[in-house]
């Protein structure tokens, strides 16, 4: 296997060279374990586009080692905020350089088109380094009155230490910008695991790491299988903290690994099956713009994705055919082709994965209002998919399916879908759309989730935070309670005046 | 139309060409003043003329006032997200960074500091911008619980348009310290730098609107106080007045203030701050400290620590290394590579802290060290030290600001703290002890906004900084400097309660 592998750029003569080792301690470096090599396939033409090194436990291991080294020496308590601040403001200068080819390769693992990765992924990605950039000098303890005259008790906010992210393939770069950004503003030090379906901008972003002038050993990235890389992460004695986002399933192994072995401490982003919900009062235009951009954005693989629409029976069949015609509109297809909004699902495995839920939606009797059908050209497509009359106990109702594949329900009243919408283990997100400002208010306050769409659906903003209620995760990210998740509160009581009498 | 600058440095520590507009910086536009005046801007070291500049009225405040209205209204304020404004701060400072030897030079070149100290303010002022270029977009508000009800809420808003009035002795510094949480809260901003020390304020304005700031957001009007600074305090849609200076000027800006539009004040005012330097103190770091609190800048520092007492067990050894160090800085030319201390800023000044001197002798104070005007031409004084005084005597109780310090001797404890607390003034305070308790103690019971513990002149961007009592009112730097910028309006929404 070529340590390099230069990817070649369609419609263009150039080609990106992408590093294929392991990334530890600023340099990329072979496998201690040998394994086999990880395959990575462009989902539009479904072929492979390079292979890069698979990290087995004892580059687990080293990578931890790189880890704990920095983090006592040249990281943690032994580099200043506004050092922290100026690499993170650095690096951002950096991928925002890069912008282009960045998209270009995200388009070519992902499948999603390179003008949506570059102005919206990378873009996002880019203000995030930056807004954690600004926190990075501003982690500010407490001083605690006590007693005025004998103690002053004091916090310290410490990094957490040596911290284990594990990001999934949906949005490799800005995933990967959302975990790195917090950590290092703090003070930790990472192993990253990026997917294994998506490694290769993980890989590039390292290159900037180094340009950005990071200390060897403060972010180490080591793609591998999950089973593997991931394993040893959630249960490696000597990690910290471990942060993932990913299925639920996974989320469970994760934390279990967590306690059995060093009871590090876990954050998790799972998965959801949010509620969209359409009330009559609605502009029923704008709904079903942001209804269409809920279920289809990033083609369904969005773990917010509104893929429950729950529309209220005096607007229903209307609203459905105003639906049918926007998701129509929206064309999937080859990433670098300017008019494409939406690209493919991301590997074999998922197109599996979704089609077998168009199967049982069309077996369980529901309603096939659009899509259902599969292309016979290469490439994982999947195109929007829209069942109608859906009951609660359907499988694609209560499962999550990751595409663009939506479920619609009808409701009469507010209690109801109040009630339809939060009857699911998830937690993740909901939206509304009414223009009574009451009833908005009121739904609000009553969906059990995370994050509450009021006309609106899938917008996000770097300094507002993002996490699950229910099985959908445990902790935040964004904002500034992101910077919680990486922090060790100490308190320190120290006493300048009283005198202990002994005994007592 | 504007008056352009132009200067070649030839000196020992930096060489190079300037040339920038010094024209009256208005919704991005250098233009002449309403009247046609100039001022003189001089070279302390020889009481010549640098540059004649365009003089500001207030007019031109008026003029700058309806600009930075209109930018807070459409591009600024609550119409641009904090994530732009902490760009635009950051690439300032970026800027800023690239030119650090050439904005040292002209900063020299203006107040007379030595080139080395002007490089130490041109990188605080760098780290001071890209600090609050990170709290852009992190002021929040609150959610705050009432009944089932209602949803209650606060916004934090920038005031409006401000009126900034900095001093001369740290020129650009205090620019950055001004400008740094004004804008990254979303005010907009008519700020007028000292007519005697403009040029490095001049330059940043180019800087401003090369980094991108939309037309009218920062505007930058020199004028003299009675004109520029009355009509700034006074103006009825400037909402706010940030003000560095004197206690005596702070008073006449918030009087103004109270009289027109009671618009927001904040006040950072003058010290006569107490350095307390007990038995068990490290003697040879403190003799290094104290010379610092005193003599760094000139002795032109709101916070120098210029009442210096000593406990009698070190009294006489204090007094004799403390000296030895004072009489060793060298004065010289700013741009000479070995001098520590350049003239002070003014003909004024150097007046005013020779008048000082003369009242100290005349009052019956003994001058220790210096007490005389070094060299013939330009505006340099030795440092100087007074010692056997009386706590009535004015250079004990009154600010100098200049290299003018009193050493007096102390034996109680409790003694030292009610003297170095008699004083109207409380911006800082230094204690230096080696035992921590009594340290921490001693330091909890002044009344002073900023405590030093085995230190003293040392400030960070995040930690804040402002006076008790009439040294001020506010503070400066850290998360605090935010509050001075930001009105806080609570919203109140009824989701179901009928009268």
């Amino acid at each position: 296997m070529a340590s390099v592998a230069h990817i070649p750029v369609p419609r263009s003569n150039t080609t990106i060279p992408v590093p294929t080792g392991l990334f530890i301690n600023n340099q990329f470096v072979p496998s201690l374990d040998a394994l086999e090599p990880i395959k990575v396939y462009n989902p539009a033409t479904e072929e492979v586009l390079c292979e890069v090194t698979s990290a087995g436990e004892k580059d687990v291991n080293r990578a931890v080692a790189a880890a704990r080294t920095a983090f006592k020496t040249t990281w943690g308590k032994n580099v200043t905020g506004f050092e922290r601040s100026r690499l993170l403001n650095k690096l951002a200068d950096l991928m925002e350089r890069d912008q282009q080819s960045l998209a270009e390769l995200e388009c070519l693992n992902n499948g999603k088109p390179v003008k949506v990765a570059r102005d919206f992924d990378i873009g996002d990605s880019v203000a995030c380094l930056r807004y954690y950039a600004g926190w990075a000098d501003k982690i500010l303890g407490q001083t605690i009155e006590v007693d005025r005259k004998t103690k002053v008790a004091i916090t310290h906010p410490e990094p957490i230490g040596v911290c284990g992210q594990i990001i999934p393939w949906n949005y490799p770069i800005q995933m990967w910008a959302w975990k790195v950004a917090p950590a290092l503003a703090v003070g930790c030090t990472i192993v990253m695991k990026p997917s294994e379906i998506t490694p290769l901008t993980a890989l590039k972003l390292s290159e900037l790491v180094v340009e950005a002038g990071f200390p060897p050993g403060v972010v180490n990235t080591i793609p591998s299988l999950g089973s593997v890389g991931g394993a040893a992460i959630s249960s490696h004695p000597d990690i910290d903290k471990v942060a993932f986002t990913g299925s639920t399933i996974t989320g469970r192994r994760i934390m279990e690994a967590a306690a059995k072995s060093n009871l590090k401490k876990v954050s998790l982003e799972l998965g959801g099956k949010s509620p969209h919900i359409v009330f009559e009062s609605a502009d029923l235009e704008q709904a079903a713009n942001w209804a269409a951009l809920g279920i289809l954005y990033n083609t369904g693989q969005d773990c917010t994705a509104g893929s429950r629409l729950y529309v209220q029976d005096t607007i229903y069949e209307k609203f459905l055919s105003l639906l049918a015609v926007k998701a129509k509109e929206l064309v999937i297809g080859d990433g670098f082709d300017e008019q494409t909004g939406g690209g493919p699902v991301v590997s074999k495995g998922q197109y599996d994965r979704v089609w077998g839920y168009i199967e049982s939606g069309k077996k369980e009797g529901a309603r096939l209002l659009i899509g259902g059908e599969k292309r016979s050209t290469p490439g994982f497509y999947v195109d929007a998919t829209i069942f109608a009359d859906v009951r609660p106990d359907m499988k694609i109702v209560k499962e999550e399916i990751f595409g663009p594949v939506l479920s619609v329900g009808k409701f009469s009243t507010e209690e109801e879908v109040i009630a339809l919408a939060n009857d699911t283990t998830y937690g993740l997100a909901a939206g509304l759309h009414s223009n009574d400002a009451g009833q908005c208010m009121r739904v609000s306050q009553a969906l059990d989730a995370g994050t509450i769409w009021v006309n609106q659906y899938n917008m996000l903003n770097n300094n507002v935070p993002f996490g699950g209620k229910k099985q959908s995760g445990i902790g935040r990210e964004l904002g500034s309670q992101a910077l919680d998740e990486y922090i060790s509160t100490k308190a320190v009581h120290w006493n300048y005046g009283e005198k202990l009498e002994w005994p007592l | 139309m504007s008056t352009i600058w132009d200067h070649e440095f030839d000196t020992p520590v930096f060489k190079g060409k300037v040339s920038f507009p010094t024209g009256i910086f208005i919704n991005g536009k250098f233009t002449e003043g309403s009247t046609g005046n100039t001022i003189d801007v001089i070279n302390p070291t020889n009481g010549k003329v640098i540059t004649k500049i365009p003089e500001a009225t207030a007019d031109d405040v008026d003029r700058a006032a309806k600009a930075a209205h209109k930018a807070f209204d459409t591009v600024w304020g609550l119409k641009c997200p904090g994530s732009e404004r902490g760009k635009l701060l950051s690439k300032l400072a970026d800027l800023l960074e690239e030119k650090w030897d050439e904005f040292a030079a002209i900063e020299a070149l203006d107040n007379g500091k030595a080139f080395w100290s002007a490089k130490g303010d041109v990188g605080i002022s760098v780290d001071t911008l890209k600090y609050f270029a990170g709290w852009a977009g992190k002021s929040h508000g609150k959610v705050i619980e009432t009944t089932e009800d209602k949803l209650a809420y606060t916004r934090h808003e920038p005031i409006g348009v401000c009126g900034q009035i900095i001093p001369w002795n740290f020129p650009l510094m205090m620019m950055a310290w001004k400008l740094g949480p004004a804008l990254a809260t979303g005010n907009t901003i008519v700020i007028k730098p000292s007519e005697a020390t403009p040029l490095t304020a001049l330059r940043m304005a180019s800087l401003i609107k090369e980094a991108g700031f939309p037309d009218g957001v920062v505007n930058v009007v020199v004028g003299y106080g009675n004109t520029v600074g009355a009509a700034i305090a006074e103006h009825m849609q400037i909402e706010k007045v940030a003000f560095t200076g004197s206690t005596l000027v702070g008073r006449k800006i918030m009087e103004a203030a109270a009289r027109t539009n009671l618009k927001n004040v904040t006040l950072e005012l003058g010290g006569k701050s107490p350095n307390i330097i007990f038995n068990d103190a490290d003697l040879g770091k403190v003799v290094n400290w104290s010379v610092h609190g005193i003599f760094f800048n000139h002795g032109q520092a709101c916070c120098a620590g210029s009442r210096i007492y000593v406990q009698s067990g070190v009294y006489d050894e204090f007094l004799r290394r403390f000296t030895a160090r004072a009489a060793s800085l060298r004065l010289g030319d700013p741009f000479s590579a070995d001098s520590y201390q350049g003239p002070q800023v003014s003909r004024i000044q150097f007046d005013r802290i020779m008048s000082y001197i003369n009242s100290g002798k005349e009052q019956g104070a003994t001058v220790h060290l210096g007490g005389e005007r070094q060299g013939e031409e330009g505006y340099w004084i030795k440092p100087t030290i007074f010692t056997d005084t009386k706590p009535n005597m004015r250079i004990v109780q009154e600010e100098i600001f200049g290299p003018v310090g009193v050493v007096i001797k102390f034996e109680d404890e409790a003694d030292v703290i009610r003297q170095a607390n008699d004083t109207v003034y409380g911006l800082a305070a230094a204690v230096f002890s080696q035992d921590i308790n009594r340290a921490i103690e001693t330091a909890h019971k002044l009344h002073a906004g900023t405590a030093w513990i085995n230190c003293v002149n040392q400030l960070h961007p995040q930690v804040p900084f402002g006076g008790y009592k009439q040294s001020g009112i506010g503070r400066e730097l850290g998360e605090y400097a935010l509050d001075s910028y930001t009105n806080v309006k609570a919203v109140h929404v009824n989701l179901g309660h009928n009268l």
